[in-house]
């Protein structure tokens, strides 16, 4: 890829060989009329609107990718007229009581329609019955789609569902006048969108996707309403508040949008969230839980003051990595000032893992981010039920895929049939518990290069390896002759007669053979199939970006040491990039501000997390704390950016740095904290205020500030431990929740209405005597708790599902430290 | 041929030019002098004039030909263009209610004082939970009736405003034309700024129709 010039309307532009033209235009500011494109999905091609002229032919310039020297000009007398008409077909039996339609104000199909100057309709077709449906947390209005399929586009190459589809509209067909009368383009691509409309892969009535909502976001018209929002408000009245999802560590942009609450109570509300979707992508917990607010009517004097004595009382501060780096740096500030113990089981976990795995890679944090695995086109995950820890990975995993052509490998012990859904080119390998190090020794197997390598792992990943000699059936191709009679002229006497002629054909025949082939070991150690290797090679044709996603499962893992030292040897050594996904919110900015401890002391004031005093901002502690929406701060995500988020709506009580203040630190607002985050840890002395949070047009990100990627002295000493043939074998269950649920926080939000429970897959449940809905008893080593059983048909599989996200199911007291546990399980 | 004549009426603002319809009032020189102000004091007063002006008033009193509106008994019949007091219309055919919740009104309001609450009804259609106006603040300026897609929100004639407080809210109810009126059909139908005009059939572009 090299940058080349092209002239759009007499404009020099630089852009990427290869980049289309609308894209290249969108970047230098220039406006081409496009519906169905959507930025980082494929084109589509079905509204036409950004016809444009490339070195005098007609094009599309979603699809039309830049040459050097090309000439563009967007607009020309054929290419307004064909606009005009494409408007006008979008106007046929379009309803036009845009009062009563939620997409009024923010409607392209209205943009368009005043941009084009459509003041009169020269097309007509019969229409056909178009009732709306309601297809769960979606509504889908079939009246007023207009076919441009962004939501089967988004769904597909970004999120990777493929829950919607075009379906047939059973219309009449268009008047045979129209073929010659209309525009070329406008009647081709009304003749298309005559014949469909959207409805669900499934064929079912309700969607039963991951349910993230995108499809609604991107909806040009009022078509795909989210339920909840249905009449609620009108685009032009809500203020738009930018920020940051508060739910993983994925750190989407979004944008809360609020209005006051009803005429009776000017209090500000949320009534929806809103995305830059050319740009970013939300899973449904951002999109549909924020509001997890905690409401508070006036600040409680009396629990403030219980709560200084507490502090004052006690040797520890225990809490969850639910806050935000302003609020772990006065964490910090208190600690290095009191001495408080800072306990957070999590965040400790993930620092000590970035600690060992800084101890070969040099650097303080691993090397990649998501944004820039949406661009490899070869991607592995490992450690990490990817679609639940963080959705963001897994729309990187499905983009690469679908957009770049890649591949990808799934490595995980839970048998996921999302995952499976992503595609063909998806790999999956489903290893024991406590195999992840067999994991990543195959992946320096696989693709490290041998010659760089430490020469020790090199000689320890031969020893797996084994020539072995098998019988392959094999067809090749014979050549055989035979005879045959032909019927012939005979020239002399001109009478048919027959003769015999040799012919030599080419027949298969199935041969058997002996071949000694390589035989490795690990890939049956981690109940790899036989096609493994044959279908990986396959999919790594013509791959020239790998990018490697690390998950939470190995920072728990009892060799967790030796797994941070594996990957970064992978990073080293293979042309793989690594991201790795920080737990919860924010552990990566809490392991990196907070100095922690493993140990709990005598007394313990808990934020966010039960204590001896406990501060919650889920509403049910001593005293009361602002969420996430509630809050200005910054907070690290995953790509290894300070995001700054601003309060949605507003709070009456106390916050922590009211407490800090009362025990001696100094800060008007939180945010005075920001500049003073340490720099040694790659955070910068910038203000608060003077953080941005948008796009560009051509999709560059400008929120908050890039960490400075510290480099970190090493010993030198690169050696790594073998594995053990430890495997966790019988029940088996594992930590995980469902999609669209992170925290209490998640489960607090009225539209996420997730079941908590234990959750078996429907497989499971059919070999097995429980039934939905039965109470059941979770007994490990460790704990046990009672809950019932819920069918959960995103997972397979034998393994049985904890979630943590309901406060009134303890799953953490089940496990020692890592994800998985065997467990027995009776009924109650 | 009559919005020429006025036209050229108006826009000829040249007195001069214009002879027999204008001419100008004789005024005298005013007095500068004490004894000619004290003169012009008598002239005025003692000139009789004031018995002419009583007698008028006697002569109208004998005949009873009064002009004095007995108000609040009795009041003067306001235009159909008059915008006063808002009133929310009922549909003639069905005497269902013509606002849809669009939130136009509410949107160009220039004094901020339309408020509306919506959500979806049973009937999977639009519904107006509660509707507001701050009448202590509306400044009648029309423009929510002229907005109004649905000829919904007009003005009445209803001017009476005085309140015992500045904020006066009125709500939907107040406003909806009550149904025995509807019934009896004597709904008025607002002529001002956002009504239809008797010409509207002839600006209207028709849309095709494949029926």
């Amino acid at each position: 890829m090299s940058k080349i010039t092209i002239n759009i309307d007499g404009k020099e532009i630089e852009t990427q060989e290869g980049e289309y033209i609308l894209n290249a235009a969108r970047a230098n500011n220039i406006f081409i009329p496009a519906i169905c494109y959507l930025s980082r999905c494929s084109p589509t091609l079905a509204c036409r609107l950004c016809l444009v002229e490339a070195d005098g032919k007609q094009v599309y310039a979603c699809n039309a990718k830049s040459k050097e020297g090309m000439s563009v000009s967007t607009s020309s007398e054929n290419i307004i007229k064909e606009r005009r008409a494409i408007m006008e077909v979008y106007d046929v039996n379009h309803p036009l009581q845009c009062g009563v339609c939620d997409q009024s104000g923010e409607c392209e199909l209205q943009n368009y329609t005043l941009e084009m100057g459509v003041d009169a309709q020269h097309y007509a077709v019969k229409d056909v019955n178009r009732k709306d449906i309601d297809w769960g947390h979606i509504h889908y209005n079939p009246g007023l789609c207009i076919v441009c399929e962004r939501c089967v586009t988004a769904c597909k190459d970004m999120i990777g569902d493929n829950a919607l589809k075009t379906v047939a509209r059973g219309a009449d067909a268009l008047e045979a006048e129209y073929k010659e009368s209309m525009p070329k383009d406008a009647y081709a691509m009304w003749n298309k969108l005559n014949k469909s409309l959207i409805g669900l892969t499934s064929g079912e009535e309700m969607l039963d996707c991951t349910s993230c909502g995108e499809c609604a976001a991107v909806c040009p018209v009022g078509a795909l309403v989210d339920t909840h929002f249905i009449y609620s408000a009108n685009a032009w009245e809500l203020k738009q508040i930018p920020a940051t999802c508060g739910h993983c560590s994925a750190g989407c942009q979004i944008s809360y949008d609020v209005k006051h609450t009803s005429i009776d109570n000017t209090d500000e509300k949320i009534y929806r969230v809103m995305n830059e979707w050319n740009y970013v992508s939300l899973c449904g917990a951002g999109r549909y839980g924020f509001d997890y607010q905690n409401e508070v009517k006036s600040k409680d004097t009396a629990a403030f003051a219980k709560a200084l004595e507490a502090f004052k009382k006690a040797d520890t501060i225990k809490f969850t990595s639910t806050i935000t780096n302003e609020e772990a740096f006065v964490l910090q500030s208190l600690k290095e000032k009191f001495g408080y113990k800072l306990v957070n089981s999590e965040a400790k976990a993930f620092q000590t893992f970035l600690n060992d795995y800084s101890q070969i890679s040099g650097t303080k944090l691993y090397g990649y981010d998501l944004e820039a695995t949406h661009n490899a086109n070869f991607v592995i995950s490992v450690g990490t039920a990817i679609k639940s820890d963080n959705p963001n990975a897994r729309y990187a995993l499905n983009n690469s895929m679908t957009v770049n052509k890649g591949a990808g490998l799934y490595f995980h012990p839970v048998k996921d049939p999302v995952i499976e859904g992503l595609g063909k080119s998806i790999m999956t390998m489903y290893h024991a518990p406590l195999q992840e190090e067999a994991v990543l020794y195959l992946i320096l197997d696989l693709f490290a290069d041998k010659e760089r390598l430490p020469s020790d792992v090199v000689s320890y990943l031969a020893s797996f390896h084994s020539q072995k000699t098998v019988t392959v059936e094999e067809i090749i191709k014979e050549e055989i002759t035979e005879i045959v009679k032909v019927m012939k002229k005979n020239e002399e006497s001109g009478e048919e007669e027959e003769v015999e002629e040799e012919k030599k054909k080419m027949v298969p025949k199935k041969i058997t053979k002996e071949v000694i082939v390589d035989d490795n070991r690990l890939l049956a150690i981690l109940g790899a199939d036989e096609k493994f290797m044959e279908e990986l090679e396959k999919n790594l044709a013509k791959k020239d970006s790998f990018a490697l996603i690390a998950g939470p499962d190995l920072y728990t893992h009892p060799n967790s040491k030796n797994l941070a030292r594996l990957l970064a040897l992978i990073e080293k050594y293979s042309a793989f990039e690594l991201t790795m996904i920080p737990t919860l919110t924010n552990s990566l900015g809490v392991a990196l501000i907070c100095e922690l401890n493993d140990e709990a002391g005598s007394y313990t004031v808990g934020y966010n997390t039960k204590g001896d005093f406990t501060l919650s901002a889920l509403g049910d502690g001593d005293l009361d704390m602002p969420a996430i929406n509630q809050q200005e701060g910054t907070l690290t995500s995953i790509n290894k950016r300070v995001n700054p988020t601003n309060a949605a709506i507003g709070y009456k009580g106390y916050e922590l740095n009211d407490i800090a203040n009362e025990l001696g630190l100094k800060a008007d607002l939180v945010i005075d904290y920001t500049q003073m985050l340490p720099t040694s840890k790659g955070f910068k002395t910038k203000e608060f205020d003077s953080l941005p949070n948008r796009y560009d047009n051509d999709g560059t990100e400008h929120r908050g500030y890039l960490l400075d990627n510290v480099a970190v002295k090493t010993s030198g000493d690169k050696s790594v431990l073998k594995f053990g043939d430890e495997k966790l074998v019988g029940t088996l269950i594992y930590m995980a929740n469902p999609v669209r649920q992170f925290t209490p926080f998640t489960n607090k939000a009225t539209n996420l209405d997730e079941v908590s429970g234990v959750y078996m897959s429907e497989e499971f449940l059919s070999k097995s005597d429980f039934n939905e809905g039965d109470t059941v008893r979770v007994k490990s080593l460790s704990g046990e708790l009672v809950a019932n059983i819920v069918s959960d048909n995103k997972i397979s599989g034998d393994i049985v599902l904890l979630p943590t996200f309901d406060s009134k199911i303890n799953s953490e007291a089940l496990f020692s430290s890592y994800r998985f546990a065997t467990a027995s399980i009776e009924k109650v | 041929m009559h919005n020429e004549h006025i036209q050229e009426h108006f826009n000829n603002r040249n007195v001069t030019e214009l002879d027999s319809n204008y001419y100008m009032v004789d005024i005298a020189a005013y007095p500068t002098d004490g004894w000619g102000k004290f003169k012009r004091v008598v002239k005025r007063s003692f000139r009789g004039e004031l018995f002419v002006g009583l007698w008028v008033v006697l002569r109208e009193m004998i005949k009873f030909d009064v002009h004095t509106i007995q108000y609040p008994a009795e009041k003067m019949p306001i235009g159909p263009r008059y915008r006063a007091v808002h009133e929310m219309k009922r549909l003639w055919e069905s005497d269902t209610e013509r606002c849809i919740g669009c939130g136009l009104c509410e949107k160009i309001c220039i004094s901020n004082c339309i408020r509306i609450d919506t959500k979806l009804d049973e009937n999977s259609r639009k519904e107006v939970t509660e509707y507001s106006i701050n009448l202590g603040r509306c400044i009648f300026c029309g423009y929510c009736a002229e907005v109004c897609p649905e000829l919904a929100i007009t003005h009445g004639g209803e001017y009476e405003n005085a309140s015992d407080q500045r904020e006066h809210f009125i709500m939907y109810q107040d406003m909806l034309t009550p149904l025995d009126k509807m019934k009896a059909g004597t709904q008025l139908e607002f002529e001002g700024f956002g009504a239809i005009t008797p010409h509207e059939d002839e600006r209207v572009k028709k849309t095709p129709l494949a029926y």
